[in-house]
């Protein structure tokens, strides 16, 4: 096991990925030349030439749907798009062309490519470089949505996407770029599909994924140190497929459970959390599903106003107690 | 696991008729199941193939859980498995067929299958549907008995949480009863002894009667009956229903405590004010007379339900309860034929018993504890002479009915059995 950042976690894969599978090949704007805006291909155009490493225009629409040709034809292209923000260019090439292809032609071609992209807010990139709308993504069958939190499951889930005949939206969080974590050598893959419990916990469960993922993990290693709270954390890892039952299985033994999410509120992955818990585990339930999430504005450039608007630990923290309370937990 | 009963926590799969592959049309029987009272016939809600049966015969699992897959036959031929979690029915599908992800079920992760029985009936209790409970709170309670009435709630706006709840059962458990089958915590088996694992009846049994013994304040009205006519009356009929039998036939025969369970389906016809149940804000009125008669068990006790009982003469009463004690020893009753009862009627005369009090079944008002009839030496018009004599204790539930309505009761009942032409007339 190696420390080292997601970013270095996520180029170590997808050079692997390139000397494993000659049928895999990168593209993206500025990918090659200048190592990508994030740097996640850095070494890789001067390792593999041009013909696998491929700079593009500034035209999503046209490199996505260019991506989906090469993959209907056999090739496994992994796209990079430079925030989610701009991947809206390529929605009708994502939603109506990646995600349909394969059950529209009755299953004559499939679509195996990844679309990697960085979403996420907090970096003062204003409210159009800021967002978190993998939840419209996760909403589209025929996509599988897959969003890591830690270094490890970046290498893991980034092999395990690569090699999916399915479209992947591979989302990623500028925020975690430099974090740091354990992540196992060779080769390693983890399903998609499958959800992780990073911490086990008895009173209450915290369901999270991406960045809020390792808030949430912060959050409970801190609360059973300092309050005696045994909180259980339900990192989802991928949004579609959803492991429903993970987080079923947790709630029924604590009974409670808060979602942390970056998205805005209404119609966002913890109303679909919230939805699977009252139907799946609505007798095990001792207080209503709570929700933090972000403030329903565009995200104002402000640092302080930033800060603000976005779900962070002292939210969880107080409604997390808020729940608790509400079940007498700590009378 | 469907509920098959209002009171079912869980069900035994006895046996399954169906094998992995058969095709089953809906309505079609899967399996027999057997719940805390009865054993009873699944039959198929939708027609498919029986692609898997999750839980093996002989095996219990709680009302909600997958027992089986009934499916397009795709998915058949893949034998038993035992304790498969629900979530591993989804076949992650190879990811080259674009797998179809369902609009979210009731029972999530089971998309390509009809579960039998996925959902789970809703709360059953009457009047705790106004109160303000979650869901935990609630299914604690079911379980263990308790009135969410009875409970305060310390929640948000007074919701009752699960805290609440076991504060107020661990205060039923401590509470001193002499029918504290579930207060067994403070009983340890010692090296002489042996632990008996509760069957589903038996389990039932104790929760029931310690609700009633807790919760239902009990009087009791004993009288004995010159129960002379009564034997002489049934030893007429009997020789009666011989004569008309044709040879070579069965002669039927009535036993005292048919004509017992006539008269008092006949003595709750002239008093209404008895047949009714309390329930908490209110008095519900049965305007049908349903007498129900206990039936021991080889592991428990049931009390089947004669409907109408006043519409029936002796012989269908005979006729009834002896169906009804013989089904219920099989464990064949359905649970229509076990609730629903206005009144119930025991009898431990068989045994040589003289008089005992019996504990109310609720919502019951009243149960009628029967004694042997036996001679005894009586004062009769200012003469010692032998009679035959029986005692019955009426146990009532003083929030329905107060003492004089139950002794007027109790007398009508007293003239029905002394006078037993009357009481068929």
């Amino acid at each position: 096991m190696a420390v080292i950042t997601y970013r270095q976690a996520l180029n170590e894969t997808l050079r692997s990925e390139l000397l494993r599978d000659p049928d895999v090949f990168l593209m993206g704007e500025e990918i090659g030349i200048f190592e990508g805006s994030y740097k996640i291909t850095a070494g890789l155009l001067k390792e593999f030439g041009p013909e696998r490493v491929r700079d593009t225009p500034i035209a999503e629409e046209g490199f996505v749907g260019a991506a989906i040709g090469a993959a209907m034809l056999g090739l496994r292209p992994v796209v990079e798009i430079m925030t989610i923000n701009f991947s809206i260019v390529a929605l009708d090439q994502i939603v109506n062309h990646a995600a349909k292809i394969h059950t529209m032609f009755g299953g004559q071609s499939k679509v195996p490519m990844v679309i990697r992209t960085p979403g996420g807010g907090g970096q003062q990139l204003a409210a159009t470089h800021s967002q978190n709308i993998e939840v419209w993504y996760a909403h589209v069958p025929g996509l599988k949505v897959v969003v890591p939190s830690t270094p490890a499951d970046a290498k893991g889930l980034l092999a395990a996407s690569i090699r999916d005949d399915d479209p992947v939206m591979f989302i990623e969080h500028l925020a975690l770029y430099n974090t740091k974590g354990e992540v196992p050598e060779g080769d390693y893959v983890i399903p998609i599909g499958k959800a992780a419990v990073t911490k086990e916990g008895t009173d209450i469960t915290i369901v999270s994924y991406s960045r809020m993922a390792a808030v949430a993990l912060d959050v409970a290693k801190r609360l059973e140190e300092d309050e005696g709270v045994s909180a259980e954390v339900v990192d989802l890892r991928s949004l579609r497929p959803l492991d429903r039952e993970t987080i079923l299985a947790s709630v029924r033994k604590t009974s409670k459970a808060v979602i942390l999410e970056e998205d805005w509120l209404s119609y966002g992955v913890g109303a679909e959390i919230a939805a699977t818990i009252q139907e799946g585990a609505f007798d095990y339930l001792d207080a209503p599903v709570r929700r933090v999430a972000a403030a329903e504005i565009p995200l104002p450039y402000s640092k302080p106003l930033e800060l603000a608007a976005l779900p962070d630990a002292t939210a969880l923290v107080k409604v997390i107690h808020e729940t608790l309370d509400a079940t007498r937990f700590r009378s | 696991m469907p509920r098959l009963s209002d009171t079912m926590q869980e069900g035994t799969v006895s046996t399954w008729t169906k094998k992995v592959g058969d095709r089953v049309d809906k309505g079609d029987i899967l399996a027999e199941i057997e719940t805390d009272k009865a054993t009873m016939e699944l039959e198929a809600y939708d027609a498919g193939v029986l692609e898997r049966i999750v839980v093996e015969a002989g095996k219990t699992v709680p009302i909600g859980e997958i027992i089986a897959v009934i499916g397009d036959g795709s998915g058949a031929g893949k034998g038993t498995g035992t304790g498969v979690p629900a979530g591993e029915a989804t076949p992650a599908a190879p990811a080259a067929d674009t797998p179809p992800e369902p609009p979210v079920s009731a029972a999530p992760g089971i998309p390509t299958a009809q579960p039998v029985a996925a959902a789970t009936a809703g709360p059953t209790a009457g009047n705790t549907a106004a109160v303000k409970a979650s869901p935990l709170a609630r299914a604690i309670a079911r379980d263990a008995g308790l009135d969410l009435s009875t409970v305060r709630g310390s929640g948000p706006g007074g919701r009752i949480v699960r805290a609440d709840v076991e504060a107020a059962v661990a205060g039923l458990r401590s509470a001193p009863t002499p029918a504290s089958a579930v207060s067994s915590s403070a009983v340890r088996s010692g090296p002489d002894d042996e632990e008996l694992p509760l069957n589903k009846v038996r389990r039932i049994t104790a929760r029931r009667l310690v609700e009633s013994k807790q919760q239902v304040p009990h009087f009791y009205l004993t009288r004995t009956i010159d129960a002379e006519e009564l034997v002489q009356a049934r030893a007429q009929i009997n020789a009666g229903l011989a004569a008309i039998t044709p040879n070579g036939g069965t002669a039927s025969k009535v036993s005292v405590n048919d004509l017992v369970v006539k008269a008092v389906a006949s003595a709750l016809r002239a008093h209404p004010e008895v047949n009714v149940s309390f329930a908490g804000d209110k008095l519900i009125k049965h305007n049908r007379v349903h007498v129900g008669i206990a039936v021991s068990l080889d592991d428990g006790l049931i009390v089947p339900v004669i409907r109408d009982t006043d519409t029936l003469t002796v012989t269908q009463i005979s006729a009834a309860s002896t169906d009804l004690a013989t089904r219920a020893r099989a464990g064949k009753l359905k649970p229509d034929e076990f609730t629903g009862g206005t009144f119930s009627v025991t009898n431990l005369g068989m045994f040589g018993v003289d008089e005992f009090s019996a504990i109310i079944n609720p919502p019951e008002p009243a149960i009628l504890a029967v004694g042997r009839a036996k001679q005894e030496a009586v004062v009769r018009d200012g003469q010692i002479v032998a009679r035959h004599t029986m005692r019955v204790t009426l146990s009532v539930d003083h929030r329905a009915v107060d003492g004089a309505g139950g002794a007027r009761f109790l007398a009508t009942l007293a003239s029905l059995l002394e006078n037993p032409f009357a009481a068929l007339a």
